[in-house]
Protein backbone atom coordinates (compact mmCIF):
# COMPACT_ATOMS: atom_id res chain seq x y z
CA UNK A 1 0.00 0.00 0.00
CA UNK A 2 1.20 3.86 -0.82
CA UNK A 3 1.37 6.18 1.82
CA UNK A 4 2.29 9.43 1.71
CA UNK A 5 5.22 10.98 3.84
CA UNK A 6 2.53 13.08 5.51
CA UNK A 7 0.80 10.23 6.74
CA UNK A 8 3.72 8.06 8.09
CA UNK A 9 5.32 10.90 9.97
CA UNK A 10 2.49 11.49 11.67
CA UNK A 11 1.73 7.67 12.55
CA UNK A 12 5.39 7.18 13.37
CA UNK A 13 5.98 10.59 15.54
CA UNK A 14 8.67 11.41 13.22
CA UNK A 15 10.46 14.92 13.96
CA UNK A 16 10.21 16.60 10.11
CA UNK A 17 13.48 18.61 9.83
CA UNK A 18 12.66 19.62 6.27
CA UNK A 19 10.02 22.27 4.76
CA UNK A 20 6.53 20.56 5.50
CA UNK A 21 5.03 20.62 1.99
CA UNK A 22 7.95 17.97 0.81
CA UNK A 23 6.08 15.59 2.66
CA UNK A 24 3.11 15.30 0.09
CA UNK A 25 5.43 12.84 -1.76
CA UNK A 26 3.58 9.10 -1.49
CA UNK A 27 6.85 6.28 -0.42
CA UNK A 28 6.57 3.09 -2.73
CA UNK A 29 8.61 0.89 -0.21
CA UNK A 30 11.66 1.35 1.87
CA UNK A 31 15.08 0.39 2.38
CA UNK A 32 17.76 0.28 5.46
CA UNK A 33 21.04 0.57 5.17
CA UNK A 34 24.09 2.50 6.64
CA UNK A 35 26.73 2.06 3.55
CA UNK A 36 26.00 4.92 1.26
CA UNK A 37 27.70 2.51 -1.57
CA UNK A 38 25.24 -0.08 -0.57
CA UNK A 39 22.37 2.15 -1.00
CA UNK A 40 23.55 3.65 -3.93
CA UNK A 41 23.74 0.02 -5.77
CA UNK A 42 20.35 -1.17 -4.41
CA UNK A 43 17.83 1.18 -3.10
CA UNK A 44 15.14 1.90 -5.81
CA UNK A 45 12.88 5.06 -7.09
CA UNK A 46 10.45 6.24 -4.52
CA UNK A 47 11.72 4.02 -1.85
CA UNK A 48 12.06 5.84 1.86
CA UNK A 49 15.11 5.29 3.30
CA UNK A 50 16.00 4.64 7.05
CA UNK A 51 19.75 4.85 8.04
CA UNK A 52 22.42 6.38 11.07
CA UNK A 53 24.00 8.24 8.88
CA UNK A 54 23.42 12.24 8.95
CA UNK A 55 26.46 13.39 6.77
CA UNK A 56 25.23 15.80 4.30
CA UNK A 57 26.68 12.98 1.61
CA UNK A 58 22.98 10.95 2.39
CA UNK A 59 21.35 13.70 0.46
CA UNK A 60 23.23 13.07 -2.54
CA UNK A 61 22.39 9.38 -2.37
CA UNK A 62 18.85 10.10 -1.80
CA UNK A 63 18.71 12.59 -5.05
CA UNK A 64 20.15 10.30 -7.59
CA UNK A 65 18.30 7.13 -6.39
CA UNK A 66 15.01 9.48 -6.29
CA UNK A 67 14.04 8.22 -3.23
CA UNK A 68 11.41 9.51 -0.97
CA UNK A 69 13.01 10.60 1.77
CA UNK A 70 15.09 9.79 4.40
CA UNK A 71 14.72 8.58 8.14
CA UNK A 72 17.75 9.19 10.58
CA UNK A 73 17.47 6.55 13.55
CA UNK A 74 18.16 6.48 17.52
CA UNK A 75 17.78 10.37 17.18
CA UNK A 76 20.79 11.78 15.86
CA UNK A 77 21.19 15.18 15.32
CA UNK A 78 21.34 15.94 11.25
CA UNK A 79 24.64 18.09 10.21
CA UNK A 80 23.33 21.66 9.47
CA UNK A 81 25.38 21.21 5.92
CA UNK A 82 22.76 18.12 5.62
CA UNK A 83 19.63 19.72 6.16
CA UNK A 84 20.57 22.90 3.83
CA UNK A 85 21.62 20.64 0.85
CA UNK A 86 18.30 18.72 1.73
CA UNK A 87 16.24 22.04 1.92
CA UNK A 88 18.41 23.02 -1.46
CA UNK A 89 17.46 19.24 -3.37
CA UNK A 90 13.98 19.28 -1.98
CA UNK A 91 15.00 15.99 0.13
CA UNK A 92 12.86 15.26 3.38
CA UNK A 93 14.21 14.06 6.28
CA UNK A 94 12.91 13.05 9.14
CA UNK A 95 14.09 11.85 12.72
CA UNK A 96 12.99 8.98 15.03
CA UNK A 97 13.77 8.34 18.29
CA UNK A 98 13.78 4.24 17.83
CA UNK A 99 16.03 2.11 15.70
CA UNK A 100 16.57 1.05 12.66
CA UNK A 101 14.33 -2.30 13.21
CA UNK A 102 11.23 -0.50 15.32
CA UNK A 103 11.10 1.94 12.26
CA UNK A 104 10.86 -0.57 10.17
CA UNK A 105 8.74 -2.98 12.06
CA UNK A 106 6.42 0.17 12.65
CA UNK A 107 6.96 0.76 8.29
CA UNK A 108 5.66 -2.86 7.60
CA UNK A 109 2.49 -2.47 9.89
CA UNK A 110 0.97 0.82 8.64
CA UNK A 111 1.50 -1.41 4.69
CA UNK A 112 4.83 0.24 3.38
CA UNK A 113 6.26 -3.02 2.29
CA UNK A 114 7.92 -3.08 -1.18
CA UNK A 115 6.34 -4.76 -4.01
CA UNK A 116 7.21 -8.37 -4.45
CA UNK A 117 10.52 -8.91 -6.49
CA UNK A 118 11.80 -5.39 -5.92
CA UNK B 1 67.03 14.84 -3.05
CA UNK B 2 66.39 10.73 -1.63
CA UNK B 3 64.42 8.09 -2.22
CA UNK B 4 62.50 6.37 1.08
CA UNK B 5 60.03 3.43 1.32
CA UNK B 6 57.32 4.45 3.65
CA UNK B 7 54.88 1.94 5.08
CA UNK B 8 52.84 4.91 7.07
CA UNK B 9 49.66 2.68 8.44
CA UNK B 10 50.98 -0.05 11.27
CA UNK B 11 49.37 -1.34 14.26
CA UNK B 12 51.26 -1.28 17.61
CA UNK B 13 50.14 -3.97 20.44
CA UNK B 14 47.91 -1.02 21.51
CA UNK B 15 45.11 -1.43 18.81
CA UNK B 16 42.67 -4.17 20.36
CA UNK B 17 42.29 -5.92 17.12
CA UNK B 18 46.40 -6.20 16.16
CA UNK B 19 48.49 -8.85 17.75
CA UNK B 20 50.35 -8.43 20.95
CA UNK B 21 53.36 -9.01 18.78
CA UNK B 22 53.69 -5.86 17.37
CA UNK B 23 56.09 -4.26 19.79
CA UNK B 24 57.99 -1.24 19.43
CA UNK B 25 61.08 -3.62 19.20
CA UNK B 26 59.51 -5.48 16.93
CA UNK B 27 58.15 -3.39 14.46
CA UNK B 28 61.59 -1.72 14.06
CA UNK B 29 63.09 -4.76 13.06
CA UNK B 30 60.56 -5.72 10.82
CA UNK B 31 60.85 -2.51 9.15
CA UNK B 32 64.25 -2.65 8.87
CA UNK B 33 64.33 -6.12 7.87
CA UNK B 34 61.70 -5.15 4.62
CA UNK B 35 64.03 -1.97 3.65
CA UNK B 36 61.29 0.43 4.76
CA UNK B 37 63.25 4.37 5.89
CA UNK B 38 60.01 5.39 6.98
CA UNK B 39 57.08 4.09 9.17
CA UNK B 40 53.92 5.62 10.64
CA UNK B 41 52.09 4.47 13.62
CA UNK B 42 48.61 4.45 13.38
CA UNK B 43 46.63 3.05 16.29
CA UNK B 44 43.01 3.13 16.63
CA UNK B 45 41.73 6.21 18.12
CA UNK B 46 44.98 6.44 20.22
CA UNK B 47 48.58 7.50 19.95
CA UNK B 48 50.07 6.36 23.23
CA UNK B 49 52.49 3.96 21.80
CA UNK B 50 54.55 6.59 19.70
CA UNK B 51 57.50 7.27 21.98
CA UNK B 52 58.26 4.04 22.52
CA UNK B 53 58.63 3.32 18.85
CA UNK B 54 60.11 6.41 18.27
CA UNK B 55 63.03 5.91 20.69
CA UNK B 56 63.71 2.10 19.47
CA UNK B 57 63.31 3.08 15.87
CA UNK B 58 66.00 5.99 16.67
CA UNK B 59 68.91 3.45 17.37
CA UNK B 60 68.06 1.90 14.05
CA UNK B 61 67.76 5.31 11.97
CA UNK B 62 64.49 4.45 11.17
CA UNK B 63 62.23 7.52 10.53
CA UNK B 64 58.80 7.46 12.62
CA UNK B 65 55.39 9.54 11.61
CA UNK B 66 53.46 9.42 14.44
CA UNK B 67 49.49 9.24 13.91
CA UNK B 68 46.52 7.71 15.00
CA UNK B 69 43.93 5.92 12.82
CA UNK B 70 40.65 8.28 13.54
CA UNK B 71 37.07 6.30 13.34
CA UNK B 72 34.77 9.72 12.19
CA UNK B 73 31.20 9.58 13.16
CA UNK B 74 30.31 8.52 9.92
CA UNK B 75 32.69 5.54 10.91
CA UNK B 76 34.97 6.37 8.13
CA UNK B 77 38.93 5.39 9.27
CA UNK B 78 41.48 8.46 8.23
CA UNK B 79 45.42 8.19 9.46
CA UNK B 80 46.26 11.39 10.88
CA UNK B 81 49.84 11.80 10.79
CA UNK B 82 52.22 14.79 12.68
CA UNK B 83 55.42 15.72 12.88
CA UNK B 84 55.35 17.15 16.60
CA UNK B 85 54.32 15.21 19.48
CA UNK B 86 52.03 17.84 21.23
CA UNK B 87 50.01 18.11 18.29
CA UNK B 88 49.88 14.19 17.90
CA UNK B 89 48.69 14.40 21.57
CA UNK B 90 46.71 17.22 21.38
CA UNK B 91 44.62 15.43 18.60
CA UNK B 92 43.98 12.36 20.67
CA UNK B 93 42.55 14.51 23.65
CA UNK B 94 39.98 15.70 21.49
CA UNK B 95 39.64 12.24 20.30
CA UNK B 96 39.59 10.69 23.29
CA UNK B 97 37.27 13.41 24.58
CA UNK B 98 34.63 12.27 21.82
CA UNK B 99 35.29 8.85 22.16
CA UNK B 100 32.40 7.15 23.97
CA UNK B 101 32.41 3.56 26.01
CA UNK B 102 35.29 1.74 27.22
CA UNK B 103 37.01 -1.70 26.45
CA UNK B 104 36.01 -5.09 27.04
CA UNK B 105 39.38 -7.38 26.60
CA UNK B 106 37.13 -10.66 26.21
CA UNK B 107 35.30 -9.00 23.53
CA UNK B 108 37.54 -6.83 21.56
CA UNK B 109 41.21 -7.23 22.61
CA UNK B 110 43.84 -6.24 25.09
CA UNK B 111 45.20 -2.66 24.39
CA UNK B 112 48.79 -2.70 25.61
CA UNK B 113 50.30 0.19 26.30
CA UNK B 114 54.87 -0.48 26.45
CA UNK B 115 57.77 1.55 26.71
CA UNK B 116 60.88 1.04 24.22
CA UNK B 117 62.17 -1.60 25.51
CA UNK B 118 58.08 -3.94 25.63
CA UNK B 119 57.84 -3.31 29.39
CA UNK B 120 54.51 -2.95 30.16
CA UNK B 121 53.05 0.05 31.32
CA UNK B 122 49.47 -0.30 31.10
CA UNK B 123 46.54 -0.24 29.49
CA UNK B 124 44.14 2.24 28.03
CA UNK B 125 40.62 1.42 28.99
CA UNK B 126 39.09 3.50 26.11
CA UNK B 127 36.94 1.80 23.32
CA UNK B 128 39.12 2.33 20.91
CA UNK B 129 37.78 0.41 18.36
CA UNK B 130 34.70 2.57 18.34
CA UNK B 131 33.63 5.46 16.55
CA UNK B 132 34.36 9.14 17.92
CA UNK B 133 31.75 11.71 17.90
CA UNK B 134 33.29 13.94 15.36
CA UNK B 135 32.40 14.31 11.65
CA UNK B 136 34.70 13.54 8.99
CA UNK B 137 34.92 17.41 7.94
CA UNK B 138 35.85 18.40 11.58
CA UNK B 139 37.89 15.72 11.79
CA UNK B 140 39.80 16.76 8.77
CA UNK B 141 39.97 20.31 10.56
CA UNK B 142 41.75 19.66 13.30
CA UNK B 143 44.16 17.58 12.05
CA UNK B 144 44.91 20.69 9.46
CA UNK B 145 44.87 22.78 12.57
CA UNK B 146 47.74 20.95 13.22
CA UNK B 147 49.53 20.50 9.93
CA UNK B 148 49.04 17.53 10.16
CA UNK B 149 48.15 14.47 6.69
CA UNK B 150 45.07 13.36 6.33
CA UNK B 151 44.31 10.38 4.61
CA UNK B 152 41.23 8.74 4.32
CA UNK B 153 42.44 4.82 5.22
CA UNK B 154 41.48 1.80 2.60
CA UNK B 155 39.02 3.22 0.32
CA UNK B 156 39.09 0.68 -1.27
CA UNK B 157 37.71 -1.81 1.71
CA UNK B 158 33.76 -1.34 2.18
CA UNK B 159 34.47 -1.37 5.97
CA UNK B 160 35.61 1.46 6.97
CA UNK B 161 36.45 2.72 4.00
CA UNK B 162 35.09 6.47 2.70
CA UNK B 163 33.75 5.50 -0.50
CA UNK B 164 31.98 2.24 1.38
CA UNK B 165 30.84 4.44 4.06
CA UNK B 166 29.85 8.06 2.67
CA UNK B 167 29.42 6.46 -0.91
CA UNK B 168 31.80 9.06 -2.64
CA UNK B 169 34.15 11.26 -1.11
CA UNK B 170 31.84 14.10 0.61
CA UNK B 171 32.98 17.44 -2.34
CA UNK B 172 35.19 19.99 -0.53
CA UNK B 173 36.50 17.62 2.32
CA UNK B 174 40.18 18.54 1.80
CA UNK B 175 42.09 15.07 2.13
CA UNK B 176 45.70 15.00 1.41
CA UNK B 177 45.41 11.42 -0.15
CA UNK B 178 43.41 8.51 -0.56
CA UNK B 179 45.06 5.24 0.90
CA UNK B 180 44.71 2.10 -1.02
CA UNK B 181 44.89 -1.24 0.95
CA UNK B 182 45.62 -2.25 -2.79
CA UNK B 183 47.26 -0.27 -5.46
CA UNK B 184 45.81 -2.57 -8.43
CA UNK B 185 42.43 -1.12 -7.48
CA UNK B 186 43.65 2.12 -7.95
CA UNK B 187 41.54 2.33 -11.32
CA UNK B 188 38.01 1.11 -9.67
CA UNK B 189 38.35 4.37 -7.29
CA UNK B 190 36.30 7.37 -8.73
CA UNK B 191 38.49 10.42 -9.37
CA UNK B 192 36.51 13.01 -9.60
CA UNK B 193 38.25 14.50 -6.79
CA UNK B 194 41.56 13.89 -8.65
CA UNK B 195 43.21 13.25 -4.85
CA UNK B 196 47.04 11.91 -4.86
CA UNK B 197 47.22 7.89 -3.77
CA UNK B 198 49.20 6.30 -1.28
CA UNK B 199 49.47 2.54 -0.53
CA UNK B 200 50.37 0.90 2.88
CA UNK B 201 50.04 -2.24 4.65
CA UNK B 202 47.65 -1.74 7.72
CA UNK B 203 49.72 -4.27 9.13
CA UNK B 204 48.15 -6.02 12.34
CA UNK B 205 50.83 -8.62 12.75
CA UNK B 206 54.31 -8.86 12.39
CA UNK B 207 55.08 -10.50 9.12
CA UNK B 208 52.35 -7.83 6.92
CA UNK B 209 54.69 -4.64 7.76
CA UNK B 210 56.41 -3.47 5.11
CA UNK B 211 53.94 -5.61 2.25
CA UNK B 212 52.75 -2.63 0.95
CA UNK B 213 54.67 0.96 1.03
CA UNK B 214 54.69 3.52 -0.85
CA UNK B 215 58.01 5.29 -2.57
CA UNK B 216 58.85 9.06 -1.86
CA UNK B 217 61.24 11.12 -3.59
CA UNK B 218 62.04 13.91 -1.07
CA UNK B 219 64.54 15.82 1.22
CA UNK B 220 63.48 14.33 4.34
CA UNK B 221 61.53 12.75 6.33
CA UNK B 222 58.50 14.29 7.44
CA UNK B 223 54.87 15.60 6.58
CA UNK B 224 55.84 18.65 5.12
CA UNK B 225 57.69 16.45 2.81
CA UNK B 226 55.12 13.93 2.13
CA UNK B 227 53.13 16.77 1.35
CA UNK B 228 54.94 17.93 -1.32
CA UNK B 229 55.76 14.86 -2.36
CA UNK B 230 51.74 14.23 -2.97
CA UNK B 231 51.59 17.12 -4.83
CA UNK B 232 54.11 16.97 -6.46
CA UNK B 233 55.86 20.28 -6.10
CA UNK B 234 59.29 21.30 -6.40
CA UNK B 235 60.40 17.95 -8.10
CA UNK B 236 59.43 15.41 -4.83
CA UNK B 237 56.78 12.38 -6.21
CA UNK B 238 55.79 9.63 -4.33
CA UNK B 239 54.58 6.36 -6.09
CA UNK B 240 52.60 3.33 -5.38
Amino acid sequence: MSRTLRDIAKELKLAVKTREDLLARTVTGGYAGDLLSDVLAHAGQGQLWITLQTHANIVAVASVKELSGIIIVNGRTPEEATLQKAEQESIPILVSPLSTYDVVCRLCALGVTNREGV
Amino acid sequence: MKEFRADLHIHTCLSPCAELEMSPRNIVNEAKRKGLQVIGICDHNSAENVPAVEKRAAQEGIAVIGGMEVTSREEVHVLALFDREEDLFSLQGIVHANLPGSNDEQLYGEQVIVDENEEVLGFSDKLLIGATELSIERLVELIHERDGLAIAAHVDREGFGILGQLGFVPEGLALDALELADPSKRDCVPRGNRLPFITSSDAHKLEDVGRKATTFWMNAANTAEIRRCLSGAEGRRARI
